[in-house]
């Protein structure tokens, strides 16, 4: 394995630092392209949500990431080094996976986060940046995602933002019953939160996005109203909350934006949720009188207090994912006694194909009943003298001598040599033969 | 004034002290449960320390101040119970509880010993419609005035994002319900500190002509109805809530306490003469 990965997440930067760091669905594709353009990396791939910003590559030299990743996004390496964490070899694996699982997320158990991996990957593969130790590395982590989602109790009950968003709009406004709604940005997180605040009563839903189409779109299917762009300061006071997602890079709402929405309120409270990274909505927001903004941290911090029937689940989950990478840990070592099996056994039928050439001139006409118990008989040999040395290589791919094992069946059968054709064969038996 | 029954109804309002003085400690789960059955059997035996009271004397006058206060604890309790029953809310209770202990504790443990009430409150009728409907409106305001600052301490819990679970501010209302809970107060109470005031008005200028008004007692009262009236307004025009609806409500209801403090600076509105 030679598996490595660096990034960023909610726990160890702020959002300030993500901000910087994130890569936009768009710019992702050239991301990618940059990253495996870096010297040292033979695969990669790049995870950027609003959480989280992770390079994952194979083949890469740990220093090489470092230097992608502070060449690409220009920023001091100084500046971010505290917040950065790195990962190799069974670590990585197991931080891909735990990432996959959603037990990395700021809300243990979420379940978008193992579509925006999938997304990633996707990007990647489409590329061509992710093909053999990568898709075996992605393929595991989403069939573990799958295990613990169905063998643990992670992701039911309230464990998503949406969850989260509605828990504290309950808090400000004792029920969501009649309250509006408006999405500015009609991204998926949105939608499901203004899904789940509708599922709590939420009677209207307002949606405004760049791109109108978008809008009408998902007003459609939410049963809602979209409204031009142009017009979200006009129509924001109609809402009770307000759920920005946009990828703006500079807040939409400012200080004098939410004094004029709350006047328009008549000083009504509104509460702000801001999944969008960097923030659609400006921090000192907040310390008007009346309006209340979370951003995705907020939510975070939030979601933390949450019970601790989830943090058991979470437990179980780890232990899945700990079994999980010795397997895969076990599997990648095995796959490299897959070449020296297929040498071994090519050998062995060349060997097999020589002498019945040989013997062939020999026997003269032979019915193909007899040809056939020829061929079966010299299979039957190989494949039980070949039998012990290929188990034991695959059982030893676990063990500390499996190298010893590996590199002295190489040497004995002489596997290394470049011809393993007929003539070289012949000239081996001879050599072997005893003379007389 | 018999005093076996109201010292039963404090003994359990005593149990309402520990219940709000425990949920500022983080509260125990055993006391919310008994809280609600025993300070509402203690507003029961309030009812029947008052009618016993009123049985008593033949007639219940507000001679003193004690039995004043036995008369507030009990309009409080009503109060909280309404607001109960309405919004499901205990949450005024950590602030009510401890008053009603007091006032109830004063008006129980203090002296009991016979007074001459003053001729002038027990020679109209009219005194026990004032005393009344004041009292409806001072309780009115007291819980408005509680429901802003349970309203400034959610809306603080909210922002800070500080909240660990179990403190007590996590079993605080929502806070639309609590802006609720103060502007219905504010609502409930108004016609009642107006009728009480005029109530009042109307007994002075019968007995003392325009001087009346002069009285520190009678202009604080006055005073207080106009700051109702602003709150009211503010609420009604501006929609005021939060830091500057609690300042305005802390701010009347000082002026409210002073008003009933200002009894002993009083020449003309004194429950006792001296």
């Amino acid at each position: 394995m030679k598996f490595h990965l660096i990034g960023v997440n909610h726990n160890t930067a702020p959002l300030d630092v993500r901000e910087l760091l994130a890569v936009s669905e768009s710019r992702l594709p050239q991301a990618v392209g940059e990253l495996v353009k870096h010297p040292g990396v033979e695969e990669g791939m790049v995870i950027s949500t609003c959480n989280r910003v992770e390079v994952i590559a194979s083949g890469a030299h740990p220093s090489d990431l470092r230097g992608f990743l502070h060449s690409y996004f220009g920023v001091s390496p100084d500046a971010i080094q505290s917040h950065i964490y790195e990962f190799h070899e069974r670590e990585a694996v197991r931080h891909v996976f735990r990432v996959a699982s959603s037990l990395d997320s700021m809300v243990v158990g979420e379940p978008q986060i193992l579509g925006q991996v999938k997304e990633a990957y996707t990007v990647a593969r489409g590329l061509g940046a992710v093909h053999s130790a990568l898709e075996a590395l992605l393929s595991r982590a989403f069939a573990v995602a799958k295990k613990v989602r169905s063998e643990t109790a992670i992701g039911s009950s309230s464990v998503s933002i949406a969850s989260v968003a509605v828990q504290l709009a309950e808090r400000i406004f004792g029920s969501l019953e009649g309250r509006t709604v408006y999405l500015v940005g009609a991204g998926k997180m949105a939608e499901l939160a203004a899904r789940h605040m509708i599922g709590h009563g939420a009677k209207r839903v307002i949606i405004s996005n760049r791109t109108y189409e978008r809008a009408v779109d998902l007003a459609e299917s939410l049963g809602g109203q979209a409204v031009p762009y142009d017009k979200l300061y006009e129509t924001a006071g109609q809402a009770d909350i307000i759920v920005t997602s946009t990828g703006a890079a500079d807040p939409i709402f400012r200080k004098e934006h939410a004094e004029a929405l709350l006047k328009g309120r008549r000083n009504r409270p509104v509460f702000f949720i801001d999944i969008a990274v960097p923030r659609n909505v400006a921090p000192e927001v907040n310390k008007l009188d009346g309006v209340f903004v979370y951003d995705i941290d907020d939510l975070q911090s939030v979601a933390s207090t949450n019970s601790a029937e989830r943090k058991k689940e979470a437990e179980r989950a780890e232990q899945i994912i700990e079994t999980e990478v010795d397997r895969f840990a076990l599997r990648m070592k095995s796959l490299k006694v897959v070449p020296t099996i297929l040498s071994l056994q090519e050998y062995c039928e060349n060997i097999r194909q020589a002498e019945i050439d040989r013997i062939r001139g020999k026997l003269g006409q032979i019915s193909p009943e007899q040809e056939a118990a020829i061929e079966a008989m010299t299979r039957g040999i190989i494949n039980k003298l070949l039998h012990t040395p290929i188990t034991t290589l695959k059982s030893s791919a676990a063990n500390p001598e499996a190298e010893t094992i590996h590199e002295m069946i190489r040497r004995i059968f002489n596997l290394d040599a470049k011809n393993l054709d007929s003539k070289n064969l012949d000239s081996n038996q001879n050599n072997g033969k005893p003379k007389g | 004034m018999p005093l076996f029954w109201l010292r039963v109804a404090l003994s359990l309002y005593a149990v309402g002290l520990l219940y709000a003085l425990a949920a500022v400690w983080g509260g125990r789960e055993i006391l919310t449960r008994i809280t609600m059955p025993a300070v509402g059997l203690g507003m029961t035996f309030h009812f029947v320390a008052l009618i016993e009271n009123a049985m008593g004397t033949g007639v219940w006058t507000p001679a003193s101040m004690h039995e004043l206060e036995s008369l507030l604890a009990f309009l409080l309790m009503v109060f909280f119970f309404i607001i109960y029953a309405r919004f499901h809310a205990t949450a005024p209770g950590l602030a009510v509880f401890p008053l009603v202990f007091l006032l109830t504790a004063s008006a129980a443990l203090g002296a009991n010993k016979a007074i001459a009430p003053n001729p002038l409150f027990v020679s109209s009728q009219w005194i026990y419609i004032h005393v009344g409907l004041i009292f409806i409106g001072y309780s009115a305001l007291l819980f408005s005035f509680i429901a802003s600052i349970l309203y400034l301490i959610q809306e603080k819990s909210l922002k800070s994002l500080k909240a660990k679970p179990g403190a007590f501010w996590t079993r605080l209302p929502a806070l639309a319900v609590i802006d609720d809970i103060g502007y219905k107060c504010l609502l409930w109470g108004f016609p009642f500190m107006t009728l009480g005031l005029i109530a009042g008005a109307m007994l002075g200028e019968a007995r003392q002509g325009a001087s009346y008004f002069l009285d520190a007692k009678i202009a604080l009262s006055i005073f207080t109805w106009i700051l109702y009236v602003v709150i009211l307004y503010t609420r009604w025009s501006a929609g005021w809530r939060g830091r500057r609806a609690a300042y305005l409500a802390t701010f009347a209801f000082c002026t409210a306490v002073l008003a009933w403090a200002a009894n002993s600076l009083s020449h003309t509105h004194r429950f006792i003469v001296p």
